[in-house]
């Protein structure tokens, strides 16, 4: 298996009455709940953790790109990634990721995206998702029944600007180019292993099964939830007649490991409870733009997702409902690791985003979960789980040879 | 008044689309707005008492179909002249509400000769900054009544979907729906309902009548004035006690002020 140290960069300074003051930590929030002097700290504290990450022996270390949100302090992840390129030498930087659409012109993510490639000699995994509503939609104005067919061709022209020798030009509906020549070329031919972001919609199970990249479910809603959409995924994949490696499906999942289950408990549901109640807490309307799904996956998804809604009222949520519902995998090493074998046995994921720092967790806590985790758990899963899939390279990075690399962090 | 629809071929099997007709009198197509026509629109029937009515559905709502194609404001104009064409009207007298009347504008702006007499009711189209309106994308579906109507009870009441919403099959058709519909509209009114329209409103020859209801809380009142110091030939008229569906609200009113455009 594969491990992602996976970070949102949350506010963690949200005052404990935000969720009554505040419709919505998404969007419209006031920027005068942030204060930049705080700010400081916090992104020099949450590199720390990444680049800690590393030392632990996590395969990857993870960014994403969120806009106008206290969640996640990351409007640009390739800022991140560029950061965390010269302070590491062995993990991937996972970009999860760039929002093609909403790059003007899209060229600048495969251009970005080759940077960070050649300065990290090959560690990079390239994201491309849709982006959320509020995201796209909302804070960058994108039309959202034009939105995926914004995507669609962004991806197209990402791809030729990587693939083509010779430069091109390109006439889009969204963007039109006289001369792509992407300078520089990423170091991993034809292109570094791409992960899609996805919630359930069949055009992005077709989408990444055409292009054999990593279909990725990204819900903090844990994995007794998400087991309904991964089997769809995974009876798309049946259908489209390509195996099934386990690497063709990724996971995000909130994980607390302490000495026992009750320290777990003492030391982390205070942090875990600020996540649930305060990150994500997001005014409903703005949660899906009109348009932004398309009436098939709607017509697929509606009733689940309506139903799921009802069930989802996160301020009546013990730390108990919590764990036991799987929204957070909690406890000591052997509870965690029961639990994770499950987590990989139902959804058949080979890639485990991993969210260790959860909410207004401080940097010491973080680091004791993650080394427990690093230590007493991740080494048992990656002997334990999908062993007859050892070999499997097509859906990873694929560096510069250690001789022929410059160790920045080194 | 009631009314009979058909689904017509346009643009050559391009788009199908669903038109509700009725009534005797000289012809006027109409065009709705974001949320569509309601089922037994009060405002098309009331129109059908002086007029022959024409309300295409624009493709995206009901069983209107070929959206795909439409992405821009100036393809979604000439797919009303599509329209048009497949009715074989001739002169009509334009009418668009809210978002059909930024639709109604852009054609009389984009063929002046074609339109003569044109009337916008609450028209989308134009941006002040001064007076921004809601964000229409971000509103609860409880949330509309109080931004439509100015007796909110009695258009709650209007706009009430025929089915139970707490039925979840009930629910979840509605949903997919109104997303398709407004998802369609997102294409004209989606972040900012403004795709240059001002630019081009020099450019329109019709008589035109602006309509507004005195207590619009969706587009504010100060938006009809912007329209008709665009238009050379526009005279606003407002009316009392009306919110932003002003025709739903009072019909008789709208009908008598349309009259003075004959």
């Amino acid at each position: 298996m594969k491990f992602t140290w996976f970070h949102l960069m949350p506010w963690p300074h949200l005052p404990d009455d935000f969720r009554e003051k505040h419709r919505s930590v998404w969007v419209d929030i006031p920027t005068t709940l942030y204060d930049a002097k705080r700010g400081h700290h916090v992104y020099h504290d949450y590199f720390d953790q990444l680049e800690f990450a590393e030392e632990m022996g996590f395969d990857a270390l993870g960014v994403n790109e969120h806009h106008a949100n206290a969640y996640g302090l990351m409007p640009s992840p390739n800022l991140m990634a560029a950061a965390l390129a010269r302070r590491t030498s062995k993990a991937a930087i996972m970009v999860l990721g760039d929002s093609i659409a909403l790059y003007n012109p899209p060229i600048r993510v495969a251009e970005e995206f080759a940077m960070l490639d050649v300065i990290t000699g090959g560690r990079l995994a390239a994201g491309f998702p849709v982006g959320t509503s509020m995201d796209t939609n909302y804070a960058y104005g994108q039309i959202p029944a034009l939105t995926r067919e914004k995507y669609a061709e962004a991806h197209e022209l990402i791809m030729k600007a990587w693939r083509e020798d010779e430069p091109f030009a390109f006439n889009g509906r969204y963007t039109q180019l006289r001369y792509v020549n992407c300078w520089p070329k990423p170091v991993q031919r034809p292109r570094p292993p791409i992960f899609i972001p996805g919630g359930g919609s069949l055009e992005t199970y077709d989408f990444c099964l055409e292009f054999d990249y990593t279909y990725c479910y990204l819900s903090y809603s844990g994995y007794l939830r998400a087991q309904q959409l991964m089997d769809g995924y995974w009876e798309r994949v049946a259908k489209s007649g390509k195996d099934d490696s386990p690497y063709r499906g990724g996971f995000a999942q909130v994980i607390c490991v302490a000495d026992t289950d009750a320290d777990a408990e003492r030391l982390y549901a205070e942090h875990v409870h600020y996540f649930y109640n305060r990150c994500l807490h997001v005014y409903p309307g703005f949660a899906d733009a009109p348009g932004y799904r398309t009436v098939k996956t709607l017509q697929a998804n509606m009733i689940t997702q309506l139903t799921q809604a009802q069930l989802r009222n996160y301020p009546t949520l013990t730390w108990g409902d919590l764990v036991e519902k799987g929204y957070v995998i909690a406890g000591s090493p052997q509870t965690v690791y029961d639990r994770m074998v499950d987590l990989s046995k139902r959804l058949r994921v080979g890639n485990l985003f991993c969210l260790f720092q959860v909410g207004d967790m401080p940097g010491d806590k973080v680091r004791h979960s993650t080394q427990l985790f690093a230590e007493k758990v991740m080494p048992r899963l990656k002997a334990d789980l999908f062993p007859e899939w050892r070999n499997e390279d097509r859906f990873w990075i694929k560096p510069m040879q250690p001789a022929e690399r410059r160790l920045a962090a080194e | 008044m009631s009314l009979t629809s058909r689904l017509i071929d346009v643009a050559g099997g391009r788009a199908k689309v669903r038109v509700y007709e009725g009534g005797d009198g000289p012809p006027l197509l109409f065009l709705h707005g974001a949320g569509g026509l309601m089922r037994d629109d009060p405002f098309v029937a009331a129109l059908a008492t002086r007029y022959r009515v024409h309300a295409p559905l624009l493709p995206g709502y009901e069983d209107s179909t070929g959206e795909e194609r439409l992405r821009t404001m100036l393809d979604i104009a000439l797919h009303a002249y599509d329209v048009w064409d497949a009715l074989g009207l001739s002169k009509p007298l334009v009418c668009g509400l809210s978002m059909g009347g930024m639709i109604a504008a852009e054609m009389a702006a984009l063929a002046p000769n074609e339109i003569e007499r044109l009337c916008l009711v609450s028209s989308a189209g134009l941006w002040l900054d001064k007076h921004p309106m809601p964000d229409l994308f971000a509103l609860l579906p409880q949330e509309f009544p109080g931004y439509l109507f100015h007796d909110v009870e009695r258009g709650s009441k209007l706009m009430a979907p025929g089915g139970d919403m707490n039925d979840i099959n009930f629910l979840a058709e509605f949903m997919v729906m109104n997303a398709r519909r407004l998802g369609m509209a997102g294409k004209m009114l989606f972040p900012i309902p403004d795709r240059g329209l001002s630019d081009r409103l020099y450019r329109i020859k019709a008589r035109t009548l602006i309509v507004w209801g005195e207590n619009d809380r969706l587009i504010p009142l100060p938006y009809a004035e912007a329209f008709r110091s665009a238009i050379a030939d526009a005279r606003v008229v407002t009316i009392p006690a009306a919110g932003h569906l002003v025709g739903h609200e009072k019909p008789e009113a709208v009908l008598r002020a349309l009259a003075t455009l004959n």
